[in-house]
């Protein structure tokens, strides 16, 4: 087990790596998480009181489109060069080649969030200091689901002509509950209420994420046997 | 033999769809607040429970393609893809038609709806990835972890959207109404017919991608000679 789990590190760390030192994916998550918090702003009428309610919809648009974004590459470096092959003859299930990138997708797109998060508080004008400890809760619990199933379609989508236009196809469907619950559960602590109001909307975003890390962690193994 | 049951089974099927036809639309009595918008409720339910029934088709063929990986589970599982689709659509299609005089509006976010066109928008995906590998164990091993993935999506979508509705208590919701007898029989017949619909639709394409299977291996083996 602790073996295991040694490699599983291994794989992600490797990929988080890979990124710090290209930068290439940083840097465009980043700012295409920025770009659809003010893209979104164009649509409404500057400094109305409404935004607020609005806003959480905004950020976990901004949120999910830059975390599809950094899914789509995932195992891109991976088919380059026939990377894959290697992993799959290295000593480790193939459930671990999943298991270590869902845990170095995970960090790397908790990392850009965490980033974008100030500057949502700036660019729309939210004090967010008393509700980031249950903040943090819904974007562990809501990136950890779309990851689970993300990193599964990222392996699949690599794999197959056009694959890059069809990964958000899969996705956003997949999504909805996530994305439903996160909003919800955001606006609500934004709006200063308490845990009994959105706790459902957290024990949803719970299901989902053991329920799709379970399924694709079994499944995963059929996708890459070649 | 074989055949001969099919051809028994599509005239079990006309027999069934001409008498649901008359029972929904001369049998069954007048809806008294409605009017004559309500006879779409008979095929409406009917199509989306057998569309249903066919994702259904689509998730065990998926599950015992990836244990067996016989070719005939991802022919059963690629037919009732496609005839859920068109179910799906027909259910999407007669609903905003009954909608708009008796909601007051074409669409609502009511659960059902959503679910059923997430559900719908998961299998077009499914659809595509398919047309996008040529490699047939391939094609076969992608669609079927999309086929299981996308199917238990469906409770927690649904549940999702239920939750989010009891936040918005100004829905439209229909009336709970007691059924007359005669509505009962003719949406009971309607069910039958279309799930007999259902199974000859699935027996003829199935028919049909083994046909396909056969065609490729013919020209393959004239290209050989050749």
């Amino acid at each position: 087990m602790g073996h295991y789990l040694k490699k599983v590190f291994l794989i992600a760390a490797k990929d988080l790596r890979i990124e710090f030192r290209s930068k290439e994916k940083i840097y465009s998550m980043m700012l295409f998480s920025l770009l659809v918090m003010v893209i979104f702003n164009f649509a409404f009428e500057p400094g109305a009181e409404y935004i607020k309610d609005v806003a959480p919809g905004i950020l976990w648009v901004a949120f999910i489109f830059a975390a599809s974004l950094g899914l789509s590459r995932s195992f891109v470096l991976e088919k380059e060069e026939d990377c894959m092959q290697g992993l799959m003859l290295s000593p480790l299930d193939r459930s671990g080649i999943y298991l270590g990138k869902v845990i170095g997708n995970f960090i790397f797109t908790m990392m850009i969030e965490l980033v974008s998060l100030p500057f949502f508080a700036i660019f729309f004008n939210l004090s967010l200091t008393a509700a980031l400890p249950p903040l943090m809760i819904v974007i562990v619990l809501a990136t950890f689901g779309f990851i689970a199933v993300g990193t599964l379609f990222s392996a699949l989508s690599v794999g197959i002509r056009g694959g890059d236009m069809i990964l958000p196809l899969l996705l956003f469907p997949m999504q909805v509950p996530v994305i439903i619950s996160a909003v919800k559960s955001t606006g609500m602590i934004m709006a200063g209420s308490g845990i009994e109001t959105y706790s459902q909307w957290l024990k949803l975003l719970i299901a989902f994420d053991i329920i799709f890390f379970m399924a694709s962690f079994v499944i995963f193994e059929y996708l890459i046997e070649e | 033999m074989k055949e001969k049951l099919k051809d028994a089974l599509a005239l079990a099927t006309a027999v069934l769809v001409v008498s649901a036809l008359y029972m929904v639309f001369i049998y069954a009595p007048t809806e008294a607040n409605m009017g004559n918008i309500q006879r779409i409720f008979y095929f409406h339910v009917s199509f989306a429970w057998t569309g249903f029934v066919a994702f259904f088709g689509t998730f065990a063929g998926s599950i015992m393609y990836l244990i067996r990986k016989k070719r005939c589970w991802d022919i059963l599982a690629v037919s009732s893809a496609e005839i859920g689709i068109a179910f799906c659509l027909v259910v999407l299609t007669t609903g905003p038609i009954w909608a708009r005089p008796v909601w007051g509006a074409w669409w609502t976010w009511d659960p059902r709806l959503v679910t059923f066109l997430i559900l719908t928008f998961m299998f077009v995906a499914y659809m595509i990835v398919r047309g996008a590998i040529e490699e047939e164990t391939k094609r076969g091993r992608f669609s079927a972890v999309i086929g299981i993935i996308a199917f238990l999506n469906v409770p927690l979508t649904y549940v999702a959207n239920v939750m989010w509705r009891t936040i918005h208590p100004d829905v439209i919701r229909p009336d709970k109404v007691d059924l007359d007898p005669r509505m009962i029989h003719a949406l009971f017949m309607s069910m039958s017919a279309i799930t007999l619909l259902y199974v000859i639709l699935l027996l003829w394409r199935m028919d049909l991608e083994g046909m396909r299977d056969r065609v490729a291996e013919l020209k393959k083996k004239i290209m050989e000679e050749a």
